[in-house]
């Protein structure tokens, strides 16, 4: 699936990523733990292909496919999802119509028919009640008005609504209380699947007790020093990162 | 306010504003109308086309060379109109002057919905004056997709007396067109109020001038005006110049102005494309979201609708 080989990132000519090597499988979830200026939100714009992330050296395919290459409308369409830690607001969008228009963009960049309303209006209902959201809601402006709970609940929407293959989910779990941390990991244990990958991104184990990863790294100062099962999440818990600081 | 009639009518070309004319650095016509064109005919109103049911429908042709047309347009007291004029483009250089002169009576309520289109090598220009009464209300909202120089002006004597005005406008330009819009709201009477949305957006070498000055005159106290022109630029050559004023010698007023120019969000537009909308198709989304809050403050259902076909275009002009 995602395979990352020694990738070097620069932001405004400062180095970020030095040197990250990854392997991510098909079907498997990782997590990717860190402390804050690790380059844990790098690593995530990377992938989706942002604008301002020059990478200086090494590779990032997705599937054999060089994912650098490509726009992030071209990612997208050949299946990555980057969860936004902060998701936009944009007014005079109604949620539904950018939906609508996301998948029909990705089914036709990969040659596929694009969707009609009615069927389109069905899965959006049942994804909406699925996740405990007003429909009306989705009628409105995207994330406008939103709580931070509302916003990643929209982002799980999408989700569900664009089925990705990789899924990056970057510090879901900000801003969350217990209730809607708990709707927002059904929301992605339900997308758990064979042939789809997550990159679970977080700063804290809390996320993990409800998604439960593959495998846990440990991203610091640009690379990844420490891999290992579940346990590694819960070590890094109660002692925190000072270790892996000269490590790094 | 407008020399373009008076100079085509006089054959005068001096009598044509220039950029040496305060309200006309940005609009300069004596520098791009050379030579004078020679008056072709009167600018003949044409058959309203398939009129929505309530609506009034105007249709100015686009005259050969040059023309000019002048026109009244009274609502009675306590009377409501739905008015929409539509500006047609015509094909190549022409100069095009227009005026109208509407009185509203008292309680009276006019939504009116300008469309200007005009070729890319037109000079057109509008006048608007309106004199409410009290109670009176004015909807007006202008679209434009500009032209060589195209100028949409409206004028307003506001008595105060409860009378509301509601100047909103949009332009879209693209290519090398260029689009004026000016009002002048002249509060002249205690307890009125008036607000001004306007959204410009231009492309390419575009050129949007938004000119807006209220005047609360003194007695006119309690006035509410607010005025507010955003505009967004999408290329490094395209150019926006917007000058709000206002002058107040009232008391206990409350008057705002606000003013904004701007390249689209570039956090939006990677939000978009990271969805797997093309940037291309992003950026119209986006353009269109901008815009659209104008047509949504349409109150007639009919002109909404005539409002977003004129913007179809002039979005897919953009995308050209």
């Amino acid at each position: 699936m995602l395979h990352i080989d020694n990738l070097h990132v620069s932001v405004a000519d400062k180095p970020i990523i030095k040197g990250l090597t990854l392997d991510l499988p098909a079907g498997q979830v990782h997590a990717i733990m860190g402390p804050n200026g690790a380059g844990k939100s790098t690593l995530s714009y990377t992938l989706a292909g942002r604008g301002g992330y020059e990478v200086t050296g090494g590779t990032a395919t997705l599937d054999g496919d060089d994912l650098l290459a490509l726009d992030p409308a071209a990612r997208a369409a050949k299946g990555v999802f980057l969860s936004f830690q902060y998701p936009l607001e944009i007014p005079g969008v109604p949620a539904l119509t950018f939906v609508r228009t996301a998948l029909n963009a990705q089914r036709k960049a990969r040659g596929e028919a694009e969707i009609g309303a009615p069927e389109f209006l069905k899965r959006a209902r049942a994804t909406a009640a699925a996740l405990k959201m007003d429909f009306e809601m989705l009628r409105r402006g995207l994330n406008v008005g939103f709580s931070g709970g509302e916003k990643k609940r929209m982002e799980i929407f999408q989700m569900a609504m664009l089925e990705p293959r990789l899924l990056i989910l970057d510090e879901t779990d900000s801003g969350l209380d217990i209730d809607a941390l708990r709707i927002v990991s059904e929301g992605v244990n339900a997308l758990r699947s064979e042939g789809r990958s997550m990159l679970v991104i977080t700063h804290y184990q809390r996320l993990l007790d409800y998604i439960r990863p593959d495998r846990v790294h440990v991203l610091a100062a640009g690379r990844i020093v420490a891999s290992g099962g579940p346990e590694l999440a819960l070590e890094l818990e109660r002692d925190g990162y000072d270790k892996y600081a000269s490590a790094a | 306010m407008t020399g373009l009639r008076d100079a085509l009518l006089t054959r005068d070309e001096t009598r044509l504003p220039g950029r040496r004319d305060e309200d006309w650095r940005w609009t300069d016509l004596r520098g791009t109308l050379r030579p004078m064109p020679v008056l072709s005919e009167a600018v003949q109103p044409l058959a309203p086309f398939d009129a929505p049911q309530g609506v009034q429908v105007r249709r100015f042709a686009a005259p050969a060379t040059a023309g000019t047309a002048e026109a009244s347009l009274s609502v009675a007291a306590g009377e409501t109109l739905v008015l929409l004029d539509r500006v047609e483009a015509g094909e190549g250089p022409y100069a095009r002057d227009l005026a109208l002169h509407i009185t509203l009576g008292e309680g009276a309520t006019l939504h009116r919905l300008v469309l200007a289109a005009d070729s890319a090598e037109a000079v057109s220009m509008s006048l608007t004056t309106v004199a409410l009464a009290a109670g009176a209300t004015l909807h007006q909202t202008v679209l434009a997709t500009g032209a060589k120089r195209q100028r949409i002006a409206t004028t307003v004597a506001h008595p105060g007396g409860g009378a509301h005005a509601r100047l909103d406008g949009a332009y879209l330009l693209s290519g090398a067109r260029h689009s004026d819009q000016t009002t002048i709201l002249d509060h002249r009477g205690p307890g009125g109020s008036s607000e001004q949305l306007i959204r410009g957006v231009a492309a390419d070498q575009g050129r949007g001038v938004f000119q807006g000055r209220i005047t609360v005159a003194e007695g006119a106290d309690g006035t509410d005006a607010r005025l507010k022109h955003n505009a967004l630029l999408l290329s490094g050559r395209a150019e926006i110049d917007a000058k709000p004023e206002l002058e107040i010698y009232a008391d206990d007023v409350a008057c705002a102005h606000g003013n904004t120019v701007g390249a689209l969000d570039a956090e939006a537009l990677f939000y978009a494309m990271s969805r797997g909308i093309p940037e291309a198709e992003a950026r119209l989304m986006l353009v269109e979201a901008f815009i659209g809050e104008i047509v949504e403050r349409i109150g007639a259902p009919a002109l909404q609708d005539a409002a977003r076909a004129f913007l179809a275009d002039g979005l897919e002009a953009l995308r050209r």
